[in-house]
C-alpha cells in the first residue's frame, strides 16, 4: 500500500484530483491454475483409494467405477449444459423484452414489467421450478397436434423465469447508464425512439451487460442440478442412480459426487475468470 | 385536417427561423419570458449572455428538444410548437451540435457521420459514404475516418459532430456552446470550421462565449439576460456602442 502511495505521488502531481476508485481486493493470490485441478483430482483419487482399501476386493475400485460410468455421467452433464443454455437463451430473449418494457413510456406496460421482474427475481429458483413442473401439463394440444412436454422442457422453462427477471434488471440498468445526451444527439438527428434504442443505446449496453450476463449464466448452470429434485435425468440424478447400481457402497459416495463437482467446477471456473477479465478491461476503457 | 392546418408554403424571402413571444417554464421557473426574433436564410446570428439566461433552452426549443410553454416558433413554415408536430421532418431541416460533442462511442468517426442519412433518410449507402468522406475532408479530418471517438481529441470530436450534423443536409445549424468544453488551442480549429460553414451560406444560430468570434462572423447579435432579449444589433454597433447597462456590464466583464 505504501509503495503504491509513493508511486502515485510520483506519477501525478495532484493525486487529490484523480477520480476516486475502489481498488479491487485480491485475497492473497486466489488464482487457480490447471495444477490445482490436478491436485483436486489426485485428492479425490486418494480419498477414493483409501476408502476402497477398506472395502471388499471383489468389487470395482472407485476410480474404475467412475471410468466405467463416465460416459453416462458426462452425457448427464451435457444435459445440464443443454438445459442451462436453452434456459439462458429463452430468459435472455424474454428478459430483454421485459427490461425494455420496464423503461417504456407506456406506464401500464412499465408497471407490469416491473412487477414481473420483482416477482421472479425475489422468488427462490427451486420454488419456481416446482411451480412450473406441477402447473404445466405433460402435453399440450395445439390445433389438434399433441405436443408432449417432457420434464426437462418444463424444468428449462422453470429456470428461464428467474433468468428473465435477472436479465431484465441487467438490461434496465445498462440502458439507464447510457448518458441522456446520447438520446438528445440521436433525437436531433431525426432518429425515432425505436431506432435510437436499437441502433445507438443497446449496442453501447452490450459491453456493460456482458459481465453480469455471464455471471448469471454460471449461476444458472450450477442451478440446473436442482432439476434432479423433480426427476430430470441430469448429472446429479444419474450420479445417484449409478451409486445405487453399484450397490450403494458408502466408499463410492465421495468419488462419484466429487466427479460431479469437478465437472461443474471445470466448466464454470473459466467462465468466471473470463468474466473477471472482461470487467477489468471494460473498466479501463 | 392536414390540409386545413397546412401553412402557406415557405419561400426563401421569408424568415427561415421565426420566434414570436416564446415562453418556457421549468416548473414554476420562467426561463424564457417572451422571446421574439427572425433569422433570414444565410444569416449567422450569435446569442450571448450570462450563464442561466436561457440561451441553451432557447436554441433547444428551435429543434423541439425542449417543448415551449407558449408562443410560436416557425422553421421554414413548420410550426414547432404545434402538438402534432412532425418532429422528424423538423429535425431533418435543423442540425444541432452540442457542447459535449455526444458522438456515438461505439461507431467510428465515419460511421457516426453516415448513420443518420442511411437509417433516417434511407439514402444509398455508397452515395452517403462518398458524401461522408467529403465532409470529413471539409472538417479537415482526413485519415481519422476509422478512429473511434474515444481516440480523438475534443476538437476533432467536435468537428466530427459538425460533419455528422451536416451529413443530413440541414438548412439551419444550431450550435450550443460548442467550444465551451474545448482546450483553448483546439477552440480555433472548430471555429474555423464554423466560419467556413457560415461563408458557404449556411444559416447558423450560435450560443457562444467567444466574443471575438461572434464579432467576426455574426450578422446579428442577440444579448439575453434572465429570459429576455435585452439588446440586439449588428456586431459593429453592438460591441462598440451598447445601450443597455446590463449589456455594458456583461461586455466589460468578458471583453
Amino acid at each position: 500500500m505504501s509503495t503504491k502511495d509513493t508511486q502515485m505521488g510520483a506519477d501525478a502531481p495532484l493525486p487529490v484530483l484523480l477520480p476516486f476508485r475502489i481498488e479491487p481486493t485480491r485475497l492473497g493470490a486466489p488464482r487457480l491454475a490447471p495444477v490445482h485441478a490436478l491436485l483436486f483430482g489426485a485428492g479425490l483419487a486418494l480419498l477414493a483409494g483409501s476408502a476402497w482399501a477398506q472395502a471388499d476386493n471383489a468389487q470395482l475400485p472407485p476410480l474404475e467405477v467412475i471410468v466405467k460410468w463416465a460416459p453416462l455421467l458426462l452425457s448427464g452433464f451435457a444435459f445440464n449444459i443443454l438445459i442451462s443454455m436453452i434456459a439462458m437463451a429463452i430468459g435472455t430473449g424474454a428478459g430483454l423484452g421485459v427490461g425494455l418494457g420496464m423503461i417504456s413510456e407506456n406506464p401500464l406496460l412499465a408497471r407490469v414489467c416491473w412487477a414481473l421482474t420483482q416477482f421472479f427475481r425475489n422468488a427462490p429458483w427451486l420454488v419456481l421450478l416446482f411451480f412450473v413442473m406441477f402447473l404445466v401439463p405433460f402435453q399440450v394440444t395445439i390445433f389438434g397436434v399433441q405436443i408432449p412436454l417432457p420434464d426437462w422442457v418444463k424444468a428449462t422453462v422453470g429456470f428461464s423465469l428467474p433468468v428473465m427477471a435477472n436479465v431484465a434488471e441487467i438490461v434496465r440498468g445498462a440502458v439507464r447508464s447510457v448518458p441522456s445526451t446520447q438520446w438528445e444527439a440521436a433525437e436531433s438527428l431525426a432518429f425515432t425512439p425505436r431506432q435510437t434504442m436499437w441502433r445507438i443505446i443497446l449496442p453501447q449496453c452490450v459491453k456493460r451487460m456482458l459481465p453480469p450476463w455471464m455471471n448469471l449464466y454460471s449461476l444458472v448452470t450450477m442451478a440446473t442440478v436442482q432439476a434432479s429434485i423433480v426427476g430430470v435425468s441430469e448429472m446429479l440424478t444419474l450420479t445417484a442412480q449409478v451409486h445405487t447400481a453399484e450397490g450403494g457402497r458408502p466408499e463410492l459416495f465421495a468419488p462419484l459426487y466429487g466427479f460431479a463437482l469437478f465437472c461443474f467446477f471445470l466448466y464454470c471456473y473459466p467462465i468466471d475468470r473470463f468474466t473477471a477479465r472482461l470487467e477489468r478491461r471494460f473498466h479501463i476503457r | 385536417m392536414a390540409v386545413a392546418t397546412a401553412p402557406k408554403p415557405w419561400t426563401p424571402d421569408q424568415p427561415i427561423v421565426q420566434l414570436i413571444d416564446v415562453h418556457k417554464y421549468f416548473g414554476a421557473l420562467e426561463v424564457l419570458k417572451g422571446v421574439s426574433f427572425d433569422v433570414k436564410k444565410g444569416e449567422v446570428i450569435c446569442i450571448i449572455g450570462p450563464s442561466g439566461s436561457g440561451k441553451s433552452t432557447l436554441i433547444r426549443c428551435i429543434n423541439a428538444l425542449v417543448p415551449v410553454t407558449s408562443g410560436t416558433i416557425r422553421v421554414e413554415g413548420i410550426e414547432v410548437a404545434d402538438p402534432n408536430l412532425d418532429k422528424l421532418a423538423l429535425r431533418r431541416k435543423v442540425g444541432m451540435v452540442f457542447q459535449q460533442y455526444n458522438l456515438f462511442p461505439h461507431k467510428t468517426a465515419l460511421q457516426n457521420v453516415m448513420m443518420a442519412p442511411i437509417h433516417v433518410l434511407h439514402q444509398d449507402k455508397r452515395e452517403v459514404e462518398e458524401r461522408a468522406r467529403a465532409l470529413m475532408k471539409k472538417v479537415r479530418l482526413v485519415g481519422k475516418e476509422d478512429s473511434y471517438p474515444g481516440e480523438l481529441s475534443g476538437g476533432q470530436q467536435q468537428r466530427v459532430a459538425i460533419a455528422r450534423s451536416l451529413a443530413m443536409r440541414p438548412d439551419v445549424m444550431l450550435f450550443d456552446e460548442v467550444t465551451a468544453a474545448l482546450d483553448p488551442e483546439t477552440v480555433k480549429e472548430v471555429l474555423v470550421t464554423i466560419r467556413e460553414l457560415a461563408e458557404d451560406g449556411m444559416t447558423c444560430l450560435l450560443v457562444t462565449h467567444e466574443m471575438n468570434f461572434a464579432r467576426d462572423v455574426a450578422d446579428h447579435i442577440y444579448f439575453t439576460d434572465r429570459g429576455v432579449i435585452v439588446e440586439h444589433g449588428p456586431p459593429a454597433t453592438f460591441f462598440s456602442d451598447p445601450s443597455d447597462p446590463r449589456t455594458r456590464e456583461f461586455l466589460s466583464q468578458v471583453l
